[in-house]
C-alpha cells in the first residue's frame, strides 16, 4: 500500500529525514518509534504534505502512484489520514460541519455528489456508536475546549468517518490517560481491516499494550535503525533507546 | 505544491469583482453639481410638496456650514461635491405590473445579480421593492401587505400618499443636521423606501430592497424610513451590490427606524459595494447613517454583513427611550486589500431596565484597516441598565490592522456593562489541519471564517444567511498569509 524509498526532508534548511524506507501492506499495522528528535513526526507530517517541510529526495509511493508532489488535500483524497498529535481548535465550526465538509470535499474529488443527509446522518450515528462517543458531543466547536482525550477520540472519530487507506497515528497515546488511551486504541481495533493500513508513530509502547503492531521499527537520526516484531517494542521499553543509539554509531 | 504565501497573494490579486458589470439602460441624469436650485429640482421632479421642499432646502443650508467629519481611522481623498450628478432616473416613467413591461436590460441585470424578480415572486414571502439607481422601478406583494394595512413603498410614493406618516417621522430619529452626510442625503435623497406597519401586525413576510449603484458618477443618497406602530413586527432585508467603476462613487444612506411600544424592528443588511480594484483605486465611499428609536418594551435588532466599499463609515445606533426597551447590534465587517472600514454602534440607554446586546466580528486581509467603534451611554435616568459588548477579531496575513474604539459612558451607577474582545489569526496549522481532512485551503478559510461569524449569521433570515457565507467566500478567496 504505501512504499517510502530514501526519503531524506528538511524544515528551515535542517535536516532532519535522512533516509527512510518502508514498505506497509493491506492489512498491517506498523510502529514507528523512537528518541524524541529523531524524526517521527517529521516522517508523519512529510507523508501527510505539510509543506513546512521540505522533501528533497525520495520517493512516497501509494497503491502504486507517486504522491509526493500532490497537496495535502489531494493526498487525503487518494485515502491518507492523519490522527494529529496536537489536533487544532476551530471555533464555531461543529464537528458535524467540519466532517461532513471534509467527507464531501474527498466525494468532490473523486466526482461524486455530497453525500445525501440521510446517509451522513445514519453514517455518523453509527460510527458515534462503534467508538462509544455521545451525540452531543459533535455539535461541539470542532477541539474547542476538548480534553486531551476528547480531541484524540475525535480524531479517531474522523478518521472512522473517512475511512482512509493509509491512516498514521502521530504520537495519538501522548497526553491520554490510562482509560481514554484504551478507547482511542480499541476505536483503532475496531476500524482495521484487510484492506486499510495504520501507521501507529510512537515514543512509548504503551499504546502497543492495546493495539497489536506486526511490525515495529526504530527512528533514530532520521534513518529506521532497526526493524522487528512486536517484541522489540518491548525491548525497547525494558532497555531505553540508547543502546540503539549505540549500536547505529 | 499547495499554496504558498506569494501564490495566495497572486491568487488574491486576480480576484475580479464578481458584480461589476453595467446595464446601459437610458437614465435621465441632472448635471453635475449642487446648489439651491438642484435641490429645489429634485423636489420638483418627484412633485413633492411644498413642507418637503423646504425641508430638503433647511438641510441643504445645515450642510453648507458643516465640514466633513474627520474624526473616523479611515484616510480618504474627499468627494468633490460639486463633480456629483444628484439625480438619475431609469427613464420609463410609468410604474410596471408585469415583468413584461420592465426593461429586458435591467431584468438582465437582475439575473447577473441572481435576484430575478420572477423568482422572488415565487419565493413565497419576499416582497421586493427594487431601487435602480434612485427611482423605484418595480413593486411586488404590495396587495397582499396592503389587505394587512402595511405600507411598503417608495419614499417619494409615500410622501405623496401617506404624507401625514412621513412629516411625523422624518428627521425624527436623525435630524437634518445630525451630521455632515445625514444633512446632505436630507437635502438631496433621491428615493429609497417607506414602511409602516400598523398596530397589532406582524408582517407576514420578510421585507427586502435591493439597491444598487448603475450611473456612472451618480451619487446614491437613499432614504429609508421604517415605522413599526404599537404591538406591530416586521424584519426587514437590505442588500446592496454595484457595478466596478474608476473613479470613486459616494453613497451617503440615511434609515431610520421608530418602534412604538411593544414593538419590534429587525433590520438585516449585507452590503457589497464595490470595494476597490487590488491596488485600491476606485470603489464606493459608504457613510451611512442608520438610528432607530425604541419607545417602551420595544426592540430594535441591527444585523450587517459589511463586505464591500473602499472607505465604510457606518454606526447603526439604538436611541432606548422607552422603559424596558432593547437594542442589539449584530455585525460581520470584512475588509480586504486595500478597504478601510470604520464601523460599529451606538446604543443610548435612556428608559430604566434597558438592555443592549453588541456582537462585532471584523475580520482583516490584504492590508486593510477594519475599525469597530461603539459607544454605550447610560443616561442618569436609566436605572438598571445594561449592556454586553464582544469585539472579536480576525486577521489575515501581517499588513492587515484590526482596531477596537469602545467608548463607556455611564451616568447611573446601577448600570451592568460588560466588555469582552479577542484578536485571533487564521493559523497555517489550521489550515493544513483541514487540508489533510481533504478540505482545500479556500474552503478551509471559509469554514474557519464562517465558524468565526456564525454568531452573526445565525441572527440573519435564513435565505439572508446563505447569501451572506457566500459573499463572504468570495471577498476572502485565497487571502490567507
Amino acid at each position: 500500500m504505501l512504499t517510502i524509498e530514501n526519503l531524506h526532508a528538511a524544515v528551515d534548511g535542517k535536516k532532519i529525514l535522512r533516509g527512510v524506507d518502508l514498505d506497509v501492506k493491506s492489512g498491517e499495522i506498523h510502529a514507528i518509534m523512537g528518541p524524541n528528535g529523531s524524526g517521527k513526526s517529521t516522517l508523519s507530517s512529510v507523508i501527510a504534505g505539510n509543506e513546512v517541510y521540505e522533501m528533497t529526495e525520495g520517493n512516497i509511493v501509494l497503491n502504486g502512484e507517486e504522491i509526493s508532489e500532490l497537496d495535502a488535500e489531494e493526498r487525503a483524497h487518494k485515502g491518507i489520514f492523519m490522527s494529529f498529535q496536537y489536533p487544532v481548535e476551530i471555533p464555531g465550526v461543529s464537528v458535524t460541519n467540519f466532517i461532513k465538509t471534509a467527507i464531501n470535499s474527498s466525494r468532490k474529488a473523486q466526482g461524486l455528489n455530497d453525500m445525501p443527509a440521510s446517509e451522513m446522518l445514519k453514517k455518523i450515528r453509527q460510527k458515534a456508536e462503534l467508538l462509544e462517543i455521545d451525540t452531543k458531543f459533535l455539535s461541539r466547536s470542532l477541539n474547542e475546549g476538548f480534553s486531551g482525550g476528547e480531541k484524540k477520540r475525535n480524531e479517531i472519530f474522523q478518521m472512522a468517518m473517512l475511512e482512509p487507506k493509509l491512516s498514521i497515528l502521530d504520537e495519538t497515546d501522548s497526553g491520554l490517560d490510562i482509560d481514554a488511551l484504551k478507547i482511542v486504541a480499541n476505536g483503532v481495533n475496531k476500524l482495521r481491516n484487510k484492506n486499510n493500513a495504520v501507521v501507529i508513530i510512537t515514543h512509548y509502547q504503551r499504546l502497543l499494550n492495546y493495539i497489536s503492531p506486526d511490525f515495529v521499527h526504530v527512528l533514530h537520526d532520521g534513518k529506521i535503525v532497526k526493524s522487528g516484531t512486536k517484541d522489540l517494542a518491548h525491548e525497547l521499553e525494558a532497555k531505553g533507546y540508547d543502546w540503539i543509539k549505540e549500536d547505529s554509531n | 505544491m499547495g499554496y504558498t504565501e506569494e501564490e495566495l497573494k497572486k491568487e488574491l490579486e486576480t480576484k475580479e469583482y464578481e458584480y461589476g458589470f453595467y446595464t446601459d439602460i437610458e437614465s435621465e441624469t441632472f448635471p453635475n453639481g449642487l446648489n439651491e436650485k438642484i435641490v429645489s429640482a429634485i423636489s420638483k421632479k418627484k412633485n413633492e410638496p411644498d413642507w418637503m421642499t423646504k425641508w430638503r432646502l433647511d438641510a441643504y443650508r445645515s450642510w453648507l456650514e458643516m465640514k466633513e467629519p474627520e474624526w473616523a481611522n479611515v484616510k480618504y481623498k474627499k468627494p468633490d461635491f460639486q463633480a456629483i450628478s444628484y439625480y438619475s432616473a431609469p427613464k420609463k416613467k410609468d410604474k410596471y405590473k408585469t415583468l413584461d413591461e420592465v426593461d429586458p436590460e435591467l431584468l438582465k441585470t437582475f439575473d447577473k445579480l441572481g435576484i430575478s424578480i420572477d423568482e422572488q415572486k415565487k419565493l413565497s414571502g419576499v416582497a421586493m421593492d427594487i431601487v435602480v439607481d434612485s427611482v423605484s422601478v418595480a413593486t411586488t406583494f404590495k396587495d397582499s401587505l396592503a389587505k394587512k394595512g402595511i405600507i411598503f413603498c417608495s419614499i417619494s410614493e409615500a410622501i405623496k400618499s401617506h404624507p401625514e406618516l412621513v412629516k411625523k417621522y422624518i428627521g425624527t430619529v436623525i435630524p437634518s443636521r445630525d451630521n455632515y452626510y445625514a444633512a446632505l442625503n436630507s437635502a438631496v435623497f433621491s428615493d429609497g423606501s417607506f414602511c409602516y406597519i400598523p398596530k397589532g401586525v406582524r408582517c407576514p413576510m420578510e421585507l427586502s430592497t435591493y439597491f444598487r449603484i448603475n450611473q456612472a458618477g451618480t451619487g446614491q443618497f437613499e432614504r429609508t424610513l421604517v415605522i413599526a406602530d404599537e404591538g406591530s413586527y416586521v424584519s426587514y432585508l437590505e442588500g446592496c451590490t454595484a457595478p466596478s467603476r474608476d473613479e470613486n462613487q459616494l453613497h451617503a444612506a440615511v434609515v431610520e427606524l421608530i418602534a412604538l411600544d411593544n414593538s419590534e424592528i429587525k433590520y438585516s443588511t449585507v452590503q457589497n459595494w464595490f470595494p476597490g480594484d487590488k491596488d485600491g483605486k476606485g470603489g464606493v465611499y459608504n457613510f451611512v447613517t442608520k438610528r432607530g428609536i425604541c419607545h417602551k418594551n420595544s426592540k430594535i435588532s441591527w444585523t450587517q454583513v459589511e463586505t464591500g466599499s473602499a472607505v465604510t463609515w457606518k454606526y447603526p445606533s439604538c436611541i432606548l427611550k422607552g422603559d424596558n426597551s432593547i437594542g442589539e447590534f449584530y455585525s460581520i465587517a470584512v475588509t480586504n486589500n486595500f478597504q478601510q472600514a470604520d464601523t460599529g454602534t451606538k446604543m443610548i440607554h435612556i428608559g430604566k431596565n434597558t438592555k443592549s446586546t453588541i456582537i462585532s466580528k471584523g475580520i482583516s486581509a490584504g492590508e486593510s484597516q477594519n475599525s469597530y467603534r461603539g459607544l454605550v451611554q447610560v443616561n442618569p435616568r436609566a436605572k438598571n441598565a445594561r449592556n454586553f459588548s464582544q469585539c472579536d477579531s480576525l486577521l489575515m496575513g501581517n499588513k492587515c490592522g484590526a482596531h477596537t474604539f469602545p467608548y463607556i459612558e455611564a451616568r447611573n451607577n446601577s448600570a451592568q456593562i460588560e466588555h469582552e474582545a479577542t484578536t485571533s489569526k487564521i493559523g497555517e496549522d489550521q489550515i493544513f489541519y483541514c487540508n489533510q481532512r481533504g478540505i482545500d485551503t479556500e474552503k478551509a478559510i471559509a469554514l474557519i471564517v464562517n465558524g468565526f461569524s456564525k454568531e452573526v449569521l445565525n441572527k440573519l433570515p435564513m435565505e439572508f444567511a446563505v447569501e451572506a457565507q457566500k459573499l463572504l467566500e468570495i471577498t476572502l478567496e485565497g487571502s490567507v498569509g
